[in-house]
């Protein structure tokens, strides 16, 4: 058992630390909102130039082979620095479903493009009345000819707007609910049938919904054997979650570095608001809330590159229940404790408040993610 | 990073659990986990202590296994998974390691082999009626009168008093100084006259605490332990003492699985989606709880100081104990209500869980209240003032 970082690792930290805090920050991200896809080309260049966006996928594809842990330092600092580029739902989610699901000529098409930042890719997975189930997938994809006829409606498919390309799960055989019969396909947001609804999402980050009318596609848009998708769609998922819940974990830890400081400088009744015992209560709640996200976070991290998928579900499900409800009373606080300002769009805790509320919703609510450990089977 | 345990580790954990299996008797009983039976809790430790693991925080020269770190939370949460009590605190994780620290050599070749043996049950005289979070107002005090100290006071809150050969107590030696600096730790034969037992019964029924009468009871000077007026040092000393043994986390885990099986035994319970739901919260919380325990573990192995994490780990340790028996009470339903039958309907779990729930409201009270405990973390956060 060893809980430390290797100095490798430690020298990634330091790094995307120096990046996100020192070179990105508040400033930065009021400008990236203004922008369209709310992307800075320029700090897309340098992610890629420090080797962050290769570090999810497979050396045999151009990237680094990072682990989930290596994944979880980069987005901690993002979350921290409040970085709004889409590493997340750019990178890691579609890069690590390509890894497990593509085909080697898919994979050397598209991830080096992907690792030197010169393409953007989204997953349309989420669909109106799944309650985020990836099983559900209404979407249907029926063989036609050489192809598939696609249609269906997916809901807030993050990053869409930006994306060259968008890998879609449809539905080839099964009903909705069950993993068997999800295909995943390729698909060009320009083609005839594709409609996007483009919109930012609150606290940051861009996304569409996305209605496909009769889209056709050849064979080859196919990603990995027909019907056989889902357990890639399950696992790139689990990655990605892993993910945010890393970066989560840094937007908490930098608004309790805020709270505590705000107690120390802002005074009433003669004296700092920190000399009184409610908030120190409070403040200490937060703390003791944020030290056992991150006993989690480090947890999932490590588990979500096990080769046990009970294993991985459970980590990472458990991990998201934990973190949905512990950085919406960290991030609820924060506010609190700051009183008016904390409400304003003024100061930074009032950002980090409504990325951590979408934090909660996005890759499956607590709800969802404590059925998904309620269903598991038990180790002996 | 790495979460597994090494094959070492794993080995010992294999043995420990073979070990328990073999000897551990089946059931003891719904006290089990409570300590509240001489008898039960006597004969195990002694067990223990013919194995050499009665005493299995402390080193080989004092009596114990001499195990590392992650050795002793192995033991603990095999012997918690085989649903065996802890073994007696007072002199194994408080005194044990407050004399191999500050005792004379007499003091240590005399007190501490029965403690190991499990020959012997000691007891804590800290708590006074007018002083329970505020600890350093405690009013007892210890006069010297030649070779003895001449103790009068009282103390309250003393778990296994009437059970204990001796109590390790704070006495205040010096009234002209500063509160913290004029307290003395005396230890105090049980049979001295002028020391009278009263028991106190608690909400889970049974009888674990004492209120301790002290009328000019006279102690040896030689059973003072450190200097005169080094008793709040060593107070300090013992409250920092085994941090990852302190949220309970083994017991926790035995409890959930317990929950869990008990549920399991009732369909409408199990096939419940809100009973399921809520299972799975305790057991997300609990994983919560353990890694934020393991990874104050690991830095213990390594020989470094326990990190920020450790310090929230009674608050939250004492809120899962809590959690856990709140859920057994309440899906318990009413095979949880029949006050210690043998002989009602409905699970062990559920039957004994009114027990452990009123019992468990103690766990964010001793020690250290919940609220002292986020005083002093508040003082971490903010700095001192």
């Amino acid at each position: 058992m060893d809980f430390s970082y290797s100095s490798e690792q430690e020298l990634l930290r330091d790094s995307a630390n120096k990046f996100a805090l020192k070179g990105y920050g508040f400033d930065r991200y009021k400008e990236t909102l203004t922008r369209p896809g709310q992307l800075n080309a320029e700090a897309w260049a340098q992610m890629a130039e420090f080797g962050w966006l290769a570090l999810p996928l497979p050396e045999s594809a151009g990237g680094l082979g990072g682990s989930g842990t290596d994944i979880a330092l980069i987005t901690e600092a993002l979350g921290a620095g409040m970085v709004l580029e889409p590493f997340v739902s750019g990178v890691v989610l579609p890069g690590k479903l390509l890894a497990l699901a593509g085909s080697e000529a898919q994979q050397q098409r598209l991830l080096p493009p992907l690792a030197e930042g010169g393409l953007q890719l989204a997953v349309a997975w989420a669909e109106p009345s799944d309650r985020q189930n990836p099983a559900h997938c209404a979407t249907e994809a029926k063989a036609d000819g050489q192809g598939y006829v696609i249609s269906g409606r997916k809901l807030c498919a993050l990053n869409a707007p930006n994306a060259q390309t968008l890998i879609v799960s449809a539905r080839s055989a099964g009903s909705a609910g069950e993993g068997a019969g999800i295909s995943l396909f390729e698909i060009d947001p320009a083609a005839s049938g594709v409609t996007l609804t483009p919109y930012a999402v609150m606290g940051g980050g861009t996304a569409a919904d996305v209605v496909l009318d009769q889209v056709r596609v050849s064979a080859d848009a196919l990603i990995g054997p027909a019907g056989e998708g889902f357990a890639a769609l399950e696992a790139a998922l689990d990655h990605a979650t892993a993910a945010v819940c890393a970066q989560a974990l840094g937007a908490m830890n930098a608004l309790l570095e805020r709270t505590a400081a705000y107690l120390k400088v802002r005074k009433q009744f003669g004296t700092a608001i920190g000399n009184f015992q409610v908030l120190q209560h409070r403040l200490v709640d937060m703390f003791i809330e944020i030290e056992q996200s991150r006993s989690m976070v480090l947890m999932a991290s490590v588990r979500v590159d096990s080769a046990d998928a009970d294993e991985r579900r459970r980590a990472v499900s458990a991990t998201k229940a934990y973190l949905a409800q512990a950085s919406k009373f960290v991030a609820q606080q924060a506010v609190q404790l700051h009183g008016g300002i904390g409400v304003t769009e003024e100061l930074d805790v009032g950002h980090f408040f409504r990325q951590l509320t979408a934090f909660g919703t996005l890759y499956g609510d607590r709800e969802r993610h404590l059925d998904r450990v309620a269903g598991l089977p038990r180790a002996a | 990073m790495d979460l597994d345990f090494s094959p070492e580790d794993q080995a010992f954990r294999e043995e420990v659990r073979a070990w328990m299996r073999a000897n551990v008797p089946p059931k003891a009983g719904p006290e089990i986990g409570l300590p509240s039976h001489l008898e039960t809790q006597a004969a195990w430790e002694r067990k223990l202590g013919k194995q050499g693991w009665l005493a299995y925080n402390w080193p080989t020269e004092y009596g114990g296994p001499g195990w590392t770190a992650t050795q002793r939370y192995i033991f603990d949460t095999e012997r918690a998974a085989a649903g065996a009590p802890v073994g007696s605190p007072f002199g194994l994780a408080m005194l044990g390691p407050v004399l191999m620290s500050f005792g004379t050599p007499e003091q240590k070749a005399r007190y501490l082999p029965p403690i190991a043996a499990g020959e012997v049950f000691w007891c804590q005289g800290y708590s006074e009626p007018g002083s329970g979070s505020d600890l350093a107002s405690l009013k007892t005090t210890a006069v010297r009168d030649g070779d003895h100290y001449v103790v009068n006071g009282q103390k309250i809150w003393t778990t296994q008093a009437h059970w204990a050969s001796y109590i390790f107590c704070l006495c205040r030696t010096n009234t002209e100084v500063p509160k913290q600096q004029g307290i003395s730790f005396l230890l105090i034969d049980m049979k001295t006259p002028g020391l009278e037992i009263r028991p106190i019964m608690t909400i889970d029924g049974h009888h674990h605490l004492n209120e301790i009468f002290l009328s000019d009871v006279r102690v040896p000077a030689e059973n003072l332990v450190g200097k005169e007026g080094q008793g709040w040092t060593i107070a300090k000393f013992l409250l920092t003492h085994e941090r990852t043994a302190i949220a309970g986390v083994s017991d926790s885990l035995y409890q959930m699985d317990e929950l869990r099986s008990a549920v399991a035994s009732d369909p409408s319970l199990a096939e419940d989606p809100l009973v399921r739901r809520r299972l799975a919260a305790l057991e997300v919380d609990l994983m919560a709880l353990e890694y934020t325990n393991l990874r104050t573990l690991d830095r213990v192995a390594k020989g470094q100081p326990p990190g920020p994490e450790s310090s929230g780990l009674k608050v939250k340790g004492a809120e899962m104990q809590q959690a856990i028996s709140e859920a057994q009470v309440e899906l318990g339903g009413l095979s949880a209500l029949p006050w210690m039958s043998d002989d009602a309907a409905g699970h062990d779990v559920f039957r004994s869980a009114t027990q452990r729930y009123n019992f468990l409201r103690a766990s964010s009270i001793y020690g250290g209240t919940n609220e002292i405990q986020k005083n002093v973390l508040a003082k971490l956060l903010l700095g001192a003032g």
